[in-house]
């Protein structure tokens, strides 16, 4: 984890190895704690909010057939809105983290989970859950970071064409779906070259997401309204207002778990030969939850446990906030900052970044916060060696 | 939307093509659901979905045995007596099938099946039955199947041996069969009389003469021996027999049938595969490419098969990612992680991760 060490204020400076690999013994115990007691309540709490979606999702969809009189077409996109919310967040991305795979059960499962988004759940789980859970963070390695297509690091050069990102930004927030499922084609890289356009593999995997493109909107755009006759245009209204808010939402939400100023970033060399242990700080440091109530986390499928979850992405998503108080407790101790906050304030700090860094970085620089004391600094522990360490790790590079 | 495929084989009347039309632009609404999804909400016993039943009623039986009465969906093709089923519950969250012979006769005025079952020492499913399933449940099935039946036109003399729940196969062919068999000689072990299932109800039988019955208590005059089976059933070289109990008992009857030559008379059905004790590596068997690997417990099944030139699926190699994850036929592994042992009995398809998974024991993986 050296690319901290380049930091004015280093976060991990007063760790030792040690120190470390405890960290992960603790956070394994944690984890074999939860998995332990994985049972009925769980898969209880699953199936009842695959229930809740479906019969609002139905319900929502009766109500737009009439959607030519206003209090339907307003009802009928706000529960579709919250169905589709919940199809994405805490159904779909947690099932195909396979966090519901113990229950064996072939319909809730990793394997045969798929969801209503533009992204085919098999790409969207190589992009997401392979690559993105594994390089968590790490420039050059974890797309994530901005999508490829947005500069939120220093790190990234700039280029003039930055300028525009915020507006990048809002474009893809609202069809953040395709987005998504653009990105998880590697569409920019791929469309560049001939060769790559070429490739049999890629023109498969275009072609799958083709056809899932087509069979949602085939659905939000075509049948659905066609079956509400009178209320045709009314109703592709709504599915268009309802995927646009579940865009909004969903884009929100990811931005805050990696993008509020203060989340830490790493080197590309910086994981060659890491430990497990290491591992684990690497997704403590980069990752930031949002604060709130039962609701806020159900609807933000839990990710604002984005802490909880990037260490255990395949712990039932119910169990994160029981976890998370022993999680912080283990931030404490090692004096690391637990990044939190309520979810303008994540959203507000991530949309921050995004406009500072569309600027160069000398201009950026003076628009930066003023970086808060880590807690570690503050809290003093007594560790004479730590500076020692890192004046030896400085001489002998 | 595609044009609904229309099977020439099928009539294509007016009637049966508005239904199919009807079926497409529910598919089209439900993606990417199914709509089978929706419905299985509202009747999921119905023609056409995944086959279920909702238990009717649990009642104990003796020996701390339970049967279980069923009301399968609507998919239910029936069953031969004798035949078992696979039922499959979820025991604390998770899904486990198990097999489980049918003691009710084919055909019954409510329509109900019925399985009986004793609960076995550290049976997780078996005690689930006993203790927790109640009337309402849904359970998952499968069609029935199995050959431990009897033939069709039946034999003259028929014996049937069997021992503890083995009697269950045998029941099902009792009740059902009787008005057709005229010779049957029933030899049953059980520890002691109370411990019979259907014990009264085979006494009856055998008071009014319908049957031939052997009960022989094992805690008091110890196991079946072949030589006392000989004593017991003069003629057993004659008689058509089917034999079901613990797996000690039907390898003696095995040998002592093939002894007498009389080895195509006889039928056996065992309950269990010899479940092997969880050990540290052993033999990996990947069925589709045909492979079979020595591994230890300290390699996983995904550097197993790729050091053997089997295709893996893979993906993070560190068990967050789900990439690799494959169906464990049959068999015993070990999560690599905590430890943990995960068992599948045969036909089970446990998903495993194999880039955190090692053999513990023989195991079959799908790939």
């Amino acid at each position: 984890m050296t690319v901290l060490q380049r930091k004015d204020v280093n976060p991990i400076a007063h760790l030792s190895d040690a120190d470390i690999e405890e960290i992960g013994r603790r956070l394994d115990a944690i984890r074999q704690e939860v998995i332990e007691t994985r049972g009925e309540r769980d898969a209880k709490y699953i199936r009842r909010v695959i229930d809740v979606q479906r019969k609002l999702e139905l319900g929502s969809r009766a109500v737009l057939l009439a959607s030519f009189f206003p209090p339907a077409w307003l009802l009928g996109t706000a529960g579709l809105s919250v169905a589709k919310i919940l199809d994405n967040m805490e159904i779909g991305h947690n099932i195909m983290h396979g966090q519901w795979d113990w229950m064996r059960d072939p319909k809730i499962h990793s394997k045969t989970w798929e969801w209503d988004n533009a992204s085919p759940s098999e790409q969207w789980k190589h992009s997401h859950n392979e690559l993105h859970h594994n390089f968590t963070n790490v420039v050059g390695k974890d797309n994530d970071l901005g999508y490829g297509i947005m500069r939120v690091d220093e790190d990234q050069k700039w280029y003039p064409i930055y300028l525009a990102q915020p507006l990048w930004n809002f474009i893809n927030a609202c069809f953040f779906e395709y987005g998504i499922a653009a990105y998880d084609l590697e569409l920019g890289k791929n469309l560049k070259y001939k060769r790559r356009r070429q490739d049999p593999a890629f023109k498969a995997r275009a072609k799958q997401t083709l056809h899932k493109i087509r069979k949602q909107a085939t659905k939000d755009y075509l049948v659905h309204p066609l079956l509400s006759g009178p209320s045709f245009l009314h109703t592709v209204a709504a599915n268009f207002t309802a995927n646009v808010v579940r865009n909004l939402w969903t884009h929100s939400v990811i931005m805050c778990g990696h993008f509020p100023e203060g989340v830490e970033t790493f080197e590309k060399h910086s994981i060659d030969g890491e430990t497990k242990g290491e591992w684990y700080v690497r997704q403590m440091l980069g990752s930031a939850n949002i604060s709130g109530n039962k609701a806020m986390h159900i609807m933000t499928g839990n990710l604002s446990y984005q802490i909880e979850h990037h260490l255990f992405p395949d712990l039932p998503s119910n169990r994160y906030h029981e976890i998370a108080p022993k999680i912080q407790a283990i931030f404490d101790e090692y004096g690391l900052r637990y990044m939190t906050g309520s979810l303008p304030r994540q959203v507000g700090s991530a949309w921050g970044k995004i406009i500072r860094l569309s600027l160069p970085n000398e201009m950026a620089e003076k628009l930066k916060p003023k970086p808060k004391p880590a807690p570690a600094l503050m809290r003093r522990r007594s560790r004479p060696a730590a500076g020692l360490r890192q004046a030896v790790a400085a001489l002998i590079g | 939307m595609s044009t609904p495929h229309v099977d020439p084989a099928r009539p294509t009347g007016g009637r049966v093509g508005l239904r199919r039309r009807l079926w497409g632009v529910a598919e089209a609404l439900a993606s990417p659901r199914r709509p089978e999804d929706y419905l299985d909400m509202f009747h999921p016993l119905r023609r056409g979905a995944d086959l279920r039943a909702r238990v009717v009623a649990v009642q104990p039986e003796a020996g701390g045995a339970v049967t279980v009465v069923l009301r399968p969906g609507a998919g239910w093709r029936g069953h031969v007596p004798g035949q078992y089923v696979r039922v499959g519950l979820d025991v604390d969250g998770i899904r486990r099938w198990r097999s489980y012979s049918l003691t009710s006769p084919p055909e019954t005025a409510d329509g109900t099946i019925s399985i009986t079952a004793r609960p076995v020492p550290d049976g997780i499913v078996s005690a689930h039955l006993s203790q927790r399933l109640a009337a309402g449940d849904l359970v998952h099935l499968d069609q029935a199947c199995g050959d431990f039946v009897l033939p069709d036109p039946v034999p003259e003399k028929v014996l049937f041996i069997t021992g503890g729940s083995g009697i269950t196969p045998v029941i099902g062919m009792l009740r059902s069969g009787l008005q057709r068999l005229r010779d049957v000689v029933l030899v049953h072990s059980d520890a002691t009389d109370t411990d019979v299932i259907f014990g009264p109800e085979l006494r009856d039988l055998a008071a009014g003469g319908r049957i031939r019955l052997v009960e022989k208590h094992t805690r008091t005059s110890g196991r079946l021996e072949m030589d006392e089976l000989r004593s017991l059933v003069p003629d057993l070289a004659e008689r058509e027999s089917w034999a079901c109990g613990p797996a000690g008992l039907l390898d003696e009857i095995e040998s002592y049938w093939a002894d007498l030559g009389s080895g195509h008379r006889l039928r056996t059905e065992r309950f269990r595969t010899t479940l092997v004790a969880p050990g540290d590596g052993g033999t990996i068997q990947f069925t589709r490419s045909g492979t079979t690997v020595e591994a230890t417990g300290a390699m996983t099944i995904m550097d197993a098969g790729e050091a053997n030139g089997v295709l893996m699926p893979s993906g993070c190699r560190m068990g967050i990612c789900f990439s690799c994850v494959l169906p464990l036929r049959e068999g015993t592994v070990r999560d690599l992680r905590n430890g943990e042992i995960t068992t599948a009995a045969v036909g089970d398809g446990v998903l495993v991760q194999t880039c955190v998974t090692a053999a513990a024991g023989t195991c079959l993986i799908d790939n």
